[in-house]
């Protein structure tokens, strides 16, 4: 597997710098138009989740591979305060920080894979994956 | 780099160039919720046609930047909105509430020429 490139997250500026990345590598794989703006989007929101709720944390871009799909790897990954209902952030509209409650559901409509681990008092991490369609 | 507001008649349009920082966003929404005050304008016009994300902190943004304005007598219309991007909002979600779209600032302008009654609440 290839080093994942990462991006430390720890102020709104890096939210863009996050998706910009995420969008570059997503079109040097192949990915096509819409598919950059659906993987830029996902990557935006998890990175501001990680501002927002966690203050600081990363996000680490990967090629992923498997059998005879290649596509792109996004985790982001905090020290932060946890989650302590996984299931209730993950429904639409449901938010703790002021926001439209869309970021995690969102993100998960918008990628193919989408895995969220978060243990109170020691962070969440957020693995999502897209594959480019053959 | 913070977007510039032109004023065009009693219409405000900002032409967003470069990907915002959530905090930058938040800087036009003050601004141009000052400028309105100041110019008496009737209309505001935010271009987003450079941009490559509308995530939901922008949308949200985007809206809050119509409701202030429309309590400030102004109307608002977002122009610009790249295909990809519209999809990328629809999946994600997002729903612009009341703000007006146009395709275009010819769209735009004839949108808020329009009397307030017949226009659309879109």
């Amino acid at each position: 597997m290839n080093d994942p490139q990462r991006i430390p997250i720890t102020r709104d500026a890096d939210i863009v710098m996050a998706r910009q990345a995420g969008r570059a590598l997503a079109a040097q794989l192949g990915f096509k138009g819409s598919d950059l703006a659906l993987i830029a989007t996902a990557i935006s929101e998890i990175a501001r989740n990680i501002v927002v709720y966690a203050q600081r944390g990363e996000i680490d871009l990967s090629v992923a591979e498997e059998g005879d799909r290649r596509g792109i790897a996004v985790v982001g990954r905090d020290q932060g305060p946890g989650i302590p209902n996984v299931e209730q952030a993950m429904r639409d509209g449901f938010s703790t920080g002021g926001s439209l409650g869309l970021g995690l559901p969102g993100a998960r409509r918008l990628m193919d894979d989408f895995e969220i681990e978060s243990q109170v008092g020691i962070g969440t991490i957020v693995r999502m994956r897209k594959w480019i369609p053959r | 780099m913070s977007v510039p507001i032109l004023r065009h008649g009693n219409v405000l349009v900002a032409s967003i160039q470069v990907a915002q920082t959530d905090d930058e966003l938040l800087q036009l929404s003050d601004r141009l919720t000052d400028m309105i005050g100041k110019t008496r304008a009737r209309g505001v016009v935010i271009d987003v046609t450079a941009l490559d994300v509308l995530d939901s902190f922008a949308t949200r943004t985007l809206r809050g930047i119509a409701y202030g304005s429309r309590l400030r007598g102004a109307r608002t219309v977002v122009v610009g909105i790249q295909p990809d991007v519209a999809f990328a909002m629809v999946q994600l979600g997002l729903d612009l509430g009341a703000v007006s779209t146009a395709l275009d600032l010819d769209d735009a302008v004839a949108e808020l020429d329009r009397p307030a009654k017949e226009a659309g609440s879109r």
